[in-house]
């Protein structure tokens, strides 16, 4: 047992990179001379404080976003409510959309969960760039208030959806500021993204500790790669179509409008070369961390490890070429490309559900709340994932493009991806401050979310095959169509319910249950370090042999793995 | 999925997982023969009988709807035949996905050991690649079928060619020799023939509107600057709603028409009487403004939703 732990200076004689920065740590280890509270936050370049602030400011958008979700579905329980006007309808779904997307989910997950967990799980000190890191942060708060402020403006927040088509969002159609601060909000959080990226993928090819190849790196972290990546490619094209959608609505420019010769299908190019992208930068994540979640409430290594990696940079190189599967309906894309790239990333994705059930076949699975959400996230998904098949398909896109049903698809997904969110909280909370969540309030807010999500997007599914658009305010001329909606805010409420108990727990659990460093047996590299991890996040490493030291350390009975049929006799039901 | 499995074991399952030709110190392994022939039997039942079962009711609509028009029939076929795939590869997965998680969570037993630490199955790992694939290949097969039937552009005669141009917040269609428009509520009614084919030129006037006829499984966009052409042949007559589905602004919810098919000689006689009223329309001063009137008297953006805000 003895040799398995070894000293922070024996690594600094391995690894050129990794000894620089642990000398770096040295330098600082003493944390007196650190500032403190307020002063602290303000000006730590700590991931692990950036990170806690992206989670919590992310956190923040998700319950304004969902109570914008709120207003809308209060409006859609009447065929013709007028809770709100047309034009305060228009506002909220495009604020809702907007922050979900642009302020929620993605900035949770590369900038909250990731910016904490990557580099714990690589044994690295810190992001690449600390101070990057935290210019980051800033622009993403700047960006969220610039968005918000959207509300308080004279003609209110942008109005064209969270898409923005063009010619719609330009001044003649658009005049008023929220459009204006809409836009500027995208370029500060698409710059902090961008920042994000670079730190992402700097940090996971440099950083790492000595032994931990990248075979070794933790499904997670191989996400956040892919992730990065994706993000380099994608969030500049983004940003340069912002830049020109500003140019034509204030400096005379007509890139995107018929009259000067521009073309207005090339917005939802740009938009989409983006926004399909993103759908993986947003779901990538969190395939990453409920990966973590069953093998480590599986007691199981990940099943078809290698295959997975695979998997996932499968979707990443297939999801560049998919972007125009959001425009059959245009008239003006090549199908049957963009038909089978579309189709072809349900391989790999497939492949991932049963890595996600190879995990857990022939494990001791236990039932925390995070393992909950999960299950919950497969289950979800799956619904997701198998309507999104349909909407490769061009002609059946033609026939549920912009209706009901591909709101209920994408429900599918994001609150899916929701509960991926709240399994890495309940999992990896316990690792960033050191107390347990309470895992009966816990499970109370997954049944309800859970149900709850399923319960708003089936009706919406059989909406939309009834033929009711989408970002409508009323629909007056299908009354019948009353019931279903009324579901689907059932649906919404229970979810609005799941959060409150989410923010109860959160209360409630403060400093109440202390976790110790390894709360769940988990296996990989992070559960090594104190919870919290200390300032420079390890005192000292564990060899690092395989994807899996953290549980090499303490089962070093059962450390090998089962290669297929092969090695079978050496391995009986192993005890420690 | 766990009760349509009846009396069959789950046990088979495991069998074709991992152990198949590995005997299980925990199991008894007289267990392996029947274990596996019952995982076939269960496999082959299920893979058969589920698509007959569920096109055994091979008029389940699956909530879709037959359409009236040719593509949009064919449109429709292809729904059901994604929908029975679907419902086969969930029922299949989320099973797998329930059973996993059930049948195999920590006992109390368990407290102080650890399962197999299984990691890699490979022709388990080529079996769920290939099969995918050779699934999507499958499906994409249909995709491309349905969708050059769909998108096909058949010569049209020229009384049948509409052109239509949507607009904040209405539609044109365009006759020869004549035009009918309407806004949001008035709904404009579209006319056209009975079992012939069809031709609209779509195309918009100011932003990107949403052209989508429910019954008739089918919409595209009318981009302003593009010019966009489709087919359609109804095959019975009768009145369908539109609305325009891509959000356009304001009254977005309320962009609405009608689509009327009616016998071809109807249409003909429709046609010769639009053509003539216009004609004597425009003779006179006022008759523009009075052409734009053809639909019915409703009043233009009514106070709907609250109002403008
Ligand atoms: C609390 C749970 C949620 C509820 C009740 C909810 C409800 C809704 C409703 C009613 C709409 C309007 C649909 C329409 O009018 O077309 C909508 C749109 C949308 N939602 Fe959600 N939603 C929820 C969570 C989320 C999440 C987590 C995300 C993303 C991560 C998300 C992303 C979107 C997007 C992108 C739109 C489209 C906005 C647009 O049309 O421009 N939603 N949602
Ligand atoms: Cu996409
Ligand atoms: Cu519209």
């Amino acid at each position: 047992m003895t040799d398995f732990a070894v000293g922070i200076a024996g690594v600094e004689t391995i690894d050129h990179d990794v000894a620089h920065v642990h000398v770096h740590e040295h330098e600082h280890e003493h944390e007196h001379d650190e500032p403190a509270g307020i002063y602290k936050w303000l000006t730590s370049t700590d991931h692990k404080v950036i990170g806690l602030s992206y989670t919590i400011t992310s956190l923040v958008m998700f319950v304004i976003g969902g109570f914008l979700a709120e207003l809308i579905r209060i409006q859609l329980t009447s065929p013709n409510a007028t809770f709100v006007s047309f034009a305060e309808y228009n506002q909220l779904f495009t604020m809702h959309g907007s922050l979900m997307i642009y302020l929620f989910v993605g900035p949770f997950a590369f900038g909250g969960l990731a910016n904490i967990i990557v580099p714990l799980q690589i044994g690295a000190p810190d992001m690449a760039f600390p101070r990057l890191n935290a210019l980051s942060y800033w622009l993403y708060l700047s960006g969220s208030i610039t968005m918000l402020l959207g509300f308080v403006v004279a003609g209110g927040a942008a109005d064209f959806g969270w898409v923005g088509y063009a010619p719609l969002s330009n001044a003649i159609y658009s005049p008023g500021a929220g459009a204006d601060l809409w836009i500027a909000a995208l370029l500060l959080t698409g710059f902090s993204a961008i920042f994000t990226g670079v730190n992402l993928c700097a940090t996971i090819f440099y950083l790492r500790a000595p032994g931990m190849t990248m075979f070794r790196m933790p499904i997670f972290t191989w996400n956040m790669l892919a992730t990065g990546i994706l993000i380099l490619l994608a969030f500049p094209v983004l940003t340069a179509g912002l830049i020109m959608l500003y140019c034509d609505r204030h400096f005379g420019t007509h890139i995107f409008t018929v009259q000067g010769g521009g073309v207005p299908v090339l917005w939802q190019h740009i938009f989409w070369f983006w926004g399909h992208p993103e759908v993986y930068i947003l779901a990538l994540p969190f395939f990453g961390v409920v990966t973590e979640v069953i093998a480590a409430f599986s007691k199981k290594p990940v099943f078809g490890y290698k295959g997975m990696v695979f998997a996932t940079i499968t979707i990443a190189a297939l999801s560049l070429g998919v972007w125009a599967h959001h425009m059959f309906t245009t008239g003006v894309v090549l199908l049957p490309f963009f038909s089978i790239m579309s189709l072809l990333i349900a391989v790999p994705t497939g492949i991932k559900f049963f890595n996600w059930i190879g995990t857990m076949w022939g494990g001791h699975v236990r039932f925390t709340a995070a393992m909950l959400f999960a299950i919950g996230f497969l289950v979800t998904f799956l619904i997701g994932g198998l309507t999104g098949i349909y909407l490769a398909s061009p002609p059946l896109d033609f026939f549920t493009h912009d209706t009901y049903f591909v709101v209920a698809h994408f429900h599918s997904v994001v609150l899916a991806l929701v509960m991926g969110g709240m399994a890495g909280l309940y999992y990896w909370g316990p690792k960033i401050t050191g107390y347990l969540l309470d895992e009966r309030l816990g499970k109370i807010q997954f049944w309800l979310f859970f149900i709850g999500a399923n319960v708003m997007v089936m009706p919406q599914y059989e909406l939309g095959l009834l033929g009711m658009p989408r970002r409508v305010a009323s629909y007056i001329h299908d009354p019948e169509w009353a019931t279903l909606n009324q579901w689907a805010t059932v649906g919404a409420v229970m979810m609005g319910v799941s959060t409150i108990f989410f923010l109860v727990n959160i209360v409630y659990s403060w400093k109440r249950y202390p976790a110790g460093d390894n709360p769940w047996d988990a296996q990989t590299l992070e559960w090594f370090t104190t919870s919290p991890p200390p300032h420079h996040n390890y005192y000292a490493l564990p060899p690092i042999r395989s994807e899996r030291p953290t549980w090499d350390y303490h089962h070093p009975d059962a450390r090998s793995l089962v290669h297929g049929t092969s090695h079978d006799a050496a391995h009986p039901e192993a005890a420690t | 999925m766990l009760v349509a499995a009846g009396g069959l074991k789950f046990g088979p399952l495991h069998a074709v997982g991992y152990s198949r030709r590995v005997p299980q110190p925990t199991r008894r392994t007289g267990d392996a023969g029947g274990v596996t022939r019952s995982a076939r039997r269960w496999g082959v039942g299920l893979l058969v009988l589920a698509p007959l079962v569920l096109s055994g009711c091979s008029l389940s609509t699956f909530g879709a709807d037959p359409s009236p028009t040719t593509t949009g029939r064919e449109t429709f076929h292809l729904w059901q035949g994604f929908t029975i795939g679907a419902i086969v590869v969930g029922a299949i997965t989320l099973s797998l996905i329930i059973y996993a998680a059930i049948h195999f969570r920590a006992k109390r037993q368990h407290e102080d050991s650890v399962p197999r630490q299984t990691q890699y199955h490979l022709p388990m790992e080529i079996t769920y690649t290939v099969i995918p694939i050779i699934i999507v290949f499958v499906l994409f097969a249909f995709t491309i079928v349905v969708e050059n039937a769909v998108t096909a552009l058949p010569s049209v005669s020229k009384d049948n060619t509409i052109g239509v141009q949507a607009f904040q917040w209405g539609w044109r269609f365009t006759y020869p020799g004549f035009t009918i428009v309407g806004e949001t509520t008035q709904d404009p009614i579209l006319e056209m023939p009975e079992d012939e084919n069809v031709r609209i030129v779509l195309t918009s006037l100011d932003v990107v509107h949403g052209f989508y006829i429910r019954q008739f499984n089918f919409s595209r966009y009318a981009l302003p600057g593009v010019i966009n052409p489709f087919t359609f042949n109804a095959q019975r007559t009768g009145t369908f709603f539109g609305q325009c589905t891509q959000l356009c602004g304001l009254y977005h919810s309320l962009m609405w028409f009608r689509v009327k098919v009616v016998t071809p000689a109807d249409y003909t006689a429709w046609l010769s009487m639009q053509q003539a009223r216009a004609a004597t329309l425009s003779a006179s001063a006022a008759g523009q403004a009075v052409q734009e009137q053809t639909s019915a008297g409703v009043p233009i953006r009514p106070d709907y939703g609250g109002g403008t805000n």
